[in-house]
């Protein structure tokens, strides 16, 4: 078993030169890196960079061929996954749904369905919610289990640009409220800007980390997704300082801290 | 009032329906008919095996199912052949070399029908035993890996990431299914056992609105397609198993038709509604 369960310093999680093989390829390349209590870590890279099967090997769900996971003593992870495919031959209503991961009554099961903004829907047959409802049923199911870290595939794969956004605040916020880690996974650096505390920068290995504005001017980020993504992130920042809530309305983004960029070779262990 | 005969094939058929819904519904969930008809058509080899080696034939059914149930999850594992491939030759294989075995056995040739499509009005008491203490055996084994077992069914890493332990789950899962299909094989036969598990659990989707009330609907339907086969096939003279499976497709029709029936009424109204005038 590859999961050694073990304090490390503060962390919730750590890998630690953590390799995983995955159909005679070896995906995730010596791996290291640490979520800290309350801090959010965002996972970015393109298509087919091994940011799913690094999130497995995470949750258990594979195991490391060299390296190790190591995660704090009593740790409860929430886990999202990138998408939920509900057959309507299955008669399950959403409350029935997020009991499936943890036996609750049913006050705080409508308690934690209406963080995620969804409460109307406790009786509501799952496979009738659209893409986006499911994200936030998803993230109940994962809340739910009173996680010190919630580990997000994808979160707002399936929603429209609005949407995305939403999903971001919604995922800030709860972080806030919580005071959980948070590790999501993500393809797009303009999503994750707000709402994180360190990106890491994932191509097999991990090419840089550091805050989001600084990475997004690192050499490897750039190599990776191209001159454009940089110029998009201008772009994206001057017209984009807030956010719209459902009815329209301005919402400011938690404020940026200031930057630090590191190399490959600083960014392992806790912080 | 009732003979005999007909009392063991009522309650036999009775059993076999409360055992099969249940886990009907979850080879509907998981999209396992393949999977369970491919087991059921193996059934036949343990039933020759059972006859050649001189162990009693539920036993042979069992052990036979179970060991093709095993092979398929290995093989599964291997890449190279689709599943349904996969299935597909063990299904056909497995009813071939048991067709093959037992042509060897005077005793079985003449007894061939009975196997494939079921004797129900031969029911014996031991048969009855067998059915409901090996029933009972399932429905709570059943209840011990619910929850579990839904929860991998709706979303098996989601599951695996929250603890449940899947890979046992699934075995002990498989292993009802192999102990339905010896319990069942009797009153229905291999070739139609599948049908038993899948249209009542179709046709009760129509009326529930929880997993466990699809369940218990499930079984309900499946007794009422027993009964209703059992007596049309003595009224008739036709084939029991068939005749059973029949009376399902039947009740199947019936819950389309009238679910469809209450979404046009549904539909009408709404469009009745809309077409008056505003006060």
């Amino acid at each position: 078993m590859s999961v050694a369960v073990e304090p490390v310093n503060g962390a919730l999680i750590a890998a630690e030169a953590l390799s995983v093989r995955l159909g005679g390829r070896r995906v995730v390349d010596n791996v290291s890196f640490a979520v800290g209590r309350g801090e959010t870590v965002s996972l970015l890279g393109p298509k087919g960079a091994g940011k799913t099967t690094l999130l497995r090997a995470l949750l258990g769900l594979l195991p490391a061929e060299r390296g190790s996971v190591r995660r704090a003593p009593g740790l409860v992870v929430g886990y999202m996954p990138q998408r939920l495919a509900i057959e309507q031959i299955l008669p399950l209503s959403v409350g029935r749904f997020l009991r499936l991961g943890r036996r609750a009554p049913r006050a705080k099961i409508a308690a934690t369905l209406a963080e995620v903004g969804m409460v109307a829907a406790l009786d509501q047959p799952l496979h009738t919610l659209s893409g986006g409802e499911l994200q936030r049923v998803l993230l109940a199911r994962a809340l739910l289990r009173d996680p010190d870290l919630l580990i997000l595939d994808e979160p707002a794969q399936q929603v429209d640009f609005q949407g995305q956004i939403e999903m971001f605040h919604l995922i800030g916020r709860l972080r806030g409220e919580r005071g959980c880690g948070v590790l999501i996974v993500s393809h797009d650096l303009h999503l994750v800007m707000g709402a994180t505390d360190r990106v890491l920068c994932l191509n097999g290995h991990i090419c840089c980390s550091g805050r989001p504005e600084t990475v997004s001017r690192h050499p490897e980020y750039l190599a990776l997704f191209g001159p454009r993504a940089a110029e998009d992130l201008a772009v994206y920042q001057h017209s984009h300082g807030h956010a719209h809530g459902l009815a329209g309305e301005v919402l400011p983004l938690p404020t940026e801290g200031k930057s630090a960029v590191r190399d490959n070779s600083a960014a392992k262990g806790a912080d | 009032m009732f003979d005999d005969f007909l009392v063991r094939a009522l309650l036999g058929g009775i059993g076999v329906a409360a055992i099969a819904g249940p886990l009907g519904c979850f080879v509907v969930w998981r999209r396992m008919a393949y999977f369970g008809d491919s087991l059921a058509h193996s059934a036949l080899l343990g039933v020759a095996l059972g006859v050649v080696l001189g162990i009693d034939l539920n036993i042979g059914i069992i052990a036979t199912c179970v060991a093709l149930a095993v092979v398929l999850l290995l093989l599964q594992n291997q890449r190279g052949l689709a599943t349904d491939t996969l299935l597909g030759i063990m299904a056909h294989g497995a009813l071939s070399l048991g067709l093959v075995t037992m042509s060897f056995v005077e005793a079985l040739r003449l007894d061939l029908m009975s196997y494939l499509f079921g004797d129900i009005l031969a029911v014996t008491e031991r048969d009855l035993i067998w059915i409901y203490a090996g029933g009972a055996a399932v429905l709570a084994l059943l209840a011990l890996i619910w929850r579990p077992l839904l929860a991998l069914t709706v979303h098996e890493e989601l599951a695996r990431a929250e603890g449940v332990r899947v890979g046992l789950v699934r075995v002990l899962f498989m292993l009802l299914i192999a102990l339905t299909i010896a319990l069942a094989m009797k009153i229905i036969g291999v070739l139609l056992i599948t049908s038993l598990l899948i249209i009542p659990a179709a046709t009760a989707r129509r009326f529930a609105r929880t997993p466990e009330q699809m369940a218990g609907l499930g079984a309900l339907i499946g007794a009422l397609a027993v009964v209703a086969g059992l007596f049309a096939s003595l009224e008739w003279d036709t084939p029991s198993g068939p005749s059973v499976v029949v009376a399902a497709l039947a009740l199947f029709l019936v819950g389309v038709a009238a679910t469809g029936l209450v979404a046009a009424l549904r539909a009408g109204r709404r469009r009745v509604d809309s077409a008056a005038p505003e006060r």
